[in-house]
């Protein structure tokens, strides 16, 4: 592995060495690496590109890394995923996707995920989204995640993109069933003239499921976001979702919460706001000696984390 | 020492000039000086002004010696002014340990962190990885905003009103802090408060009404004559 793939790696994957556990390490559209072990099996599909990930019912404290790393300016990607995590796990998956753009070309990667969660597992799932390269080329991702829960599941994700990333729509779409749990972080921060846009949709179906969405994004420079957060209350449920925006510079950031309820006993909140740092976060800051722009970076870095 | 001469803060208001504070002069070289007077007087405003939070219409500002009213607040932090706001502020994400660490201008372990909290009587243990955010109590708040100035151990502290706010815990506690900063560190701590248990502990006190100084001296002459200058007055502050 080289330097690029190594400094990739670390920021989507937080690895340093291939990891311990289940692992599928895709570069540049081709297989790099693979690990399977007696409760995780991944197979390469036959149909499209892309892997099926099947843990066994029962499996505990087991971790699947998949990052995906392009290093090739101009390389085009696409790959289905599909999870299926069986009742009573309790595992950790952690996907991602790198881009070092060193040409001029677009670089893309489109990943679609698939999770079929058994009864009562609990999933958490990390992913991050970085870019880099001193190239003119374009870095964009595109990634889908539908997600379906079956009863008594949890599953907490947490989506990060922070840096790099010139153009991204990510759409993630969950159905829950009776009692199931979802909980979702997203990070965002958009800069130079970077475009996200992000779609997330819960269908509450099952009698007693939850779900709270929480989006904290910074957007500088003249990037520009889009946030759309839907819930639908279809059943006696819960739902709360949260989009907590800083914006600097010439920016703009377009959030739009919507919340159905389709049941008298659907109790649905949602909470948006957009504004720049606050006058007096910098002033206190400063009066501890940091500089302007070190104030800025500890305000960012905290509300980002 | 620090030292405000002659200043003057005026603000523009629809085309209407407001002084603020008109040509104050103030020497603050004591363990203690208490600054008190009415509510919109202008004592907040000679914190901001000694913080370089807002610079002064007129008048030179003073410390050891050498005119820092040019610098800006990181250059006065750095200077070695410290300043306790009124209102802490909250920050979403940002932890108690860090912010006492950027207070302390170096990294800081649990212990560290335990010294300066449990000076004003909070657990380390259940503060340091808590954000500083909403679900801070305005209290929890303020003893932590005090918390940062100890961890600073600056040649100057100013506290703006640090008893407002801060409920069930004695106000014996609070004097010992400072008692116990001025053992650690020395220098000069500047409190502005309507306190009379506070200005008990003042070296001096200067007092300021309607934009000026309107009586300065030791503790021994000014405090007698402001708790019998208006029996009214007295139960309020008692009150409060």
């Amino acid at each position: 592995m080289d330097q690029i793939q190594r400094t990739l790696l670390e920021q989507v994957a937080d690895l340093h060495e291939v990891p311990a556990g289940a692992y599928n390490i895709r570069e540049n559209g081709q297989l790099f690496g693979r690990n399977t072990t007696a409760n995780i099996d991944i197979v390469t599909k036959e149909d499209k590109p892309g892997i099926d990930i099947r843990i066994k019912p029962g499996t505990r404290n087991e971790s699947v890394h998949i990052p995906v790393i392009l290093s090739q300016s101009g390389m085009k990607d696409l790959v289905y995923n599909d999870f299926y995590i069986g009742e009573d796990c309790d595992v950790t998956i952690v996907a991602g996707c790198g881009i070092h753009n060193g040409g001029d070309k677009t670089s893309e990667h489109d990943g679609i995920h698939s999770f079929h969660i058994g009864r009562n597992a609990r999933v958490r799932y990390v992913e991050k989204h970085y870019g880099q390269g001193d190239g003119k080329g374009r870095n964009i991702l595109n990634p889908e995640t539908i997600v379906e829960m079956e009863q008594g599941s949890f599953l907490e994700m947490e989506m990060v993109q922070i840096r790099g990333v010139d153009s991204t729509k990510r759409v993630t779409s969950a159905v829950l069933g009776p009692q199931a749990s979802l909980v979702i972080k997203e990070k965002l921060m958009t800069h130079g003239e970077q475009t996200a846009e992000t779609y997330f949709s819960v269908d509450l179906n099952g009698e007693g499921s939850s779900t709270n969405v929480i989006s904290r994004t910074v957007a500088k420079d003249r990037s520009k976001q889009k946030l759309l957060m839907k819930i639908n209350g279809n059943n006696a449920c819960a739902g709360h979702s949260e989009c907590d925006s800083i914006i600097m510079d010439e920016a703009s950031v377009q959030a739009i919460p919507e919340i159905t309820a389709n049941s008298t006993e659907a109790s649905l909140v949602h909470e948006a706001a957009i504004g720049k740092i606050a006058g007096e976060q910098l002033i206190k800051l400063m009066t501890l000696g940091l500089t302007e722009k070190e104030a800025e970076d500890a305000i960012v870095n905290g509300f980002l984390r | 020492m620090l030292e405000l001469k002659n200043i003057t803060y005026q603000v523009e208001d629809e085309n209407r000039t407001i002084q603020i504070l008109k040509d104050v002069n103030v020497v603050f070289e004591d363990r203690f000086t208490a600054i008190t007077g009415p509510n919109g007087g202008g004592k907040s405003t000679m914190a901001k002004l000694i913080a370089g939070i807002i610079r002064p219409t007129a008048g030179r500002i003073y410390m050891d010696g050498e005119d820092i009213t040019d610098l800006s607040v990181t250059d006065r932090a750095k200077r070695g002014i410290s300043f306790a706001f009124q209102q802490p502020v909250r920050f979403k994400g940002i932890t108690v340990k860090e912010l006492i660490r950027y207070a302390a201008g170096k990294d800081i372990t649990t212990a560290d962190a335990c010294n300066y909290l449990s000076e004003v009587g909070l657990c380390a243990r259940d503060y340091i990885h808590r954000e500083v955010n909403a679900s801070l109590s305005g209290g929890e708040l303020k003893r932590i905003e005090i918390a940062m100035i100890i961890a600073r151990g600056t040649a100057v502290s100013v506290f703006d009103e640090p008893e407002a706010g801060i409920d069930l815990w004695s106000f014996q506690n609070l004097i010992q802090v400072f008692e116990h900063m001025h053992d650690k560190i020395g220098g000069n701590i500047i409190i502005i408060s309507h306190q009379e248990r506070i200005l008990d502990i003042a070296d001096k006190i200067v007092v300021v009404s309607g934009g000026t100084v309107t009586a300065t001296g030791r503790r021994e002459e000014i405090l007698p004559a402001l708790l019998n200058s208006n029996s009214g007055c007295k139960k309020l502050m008692d009150r409060m």
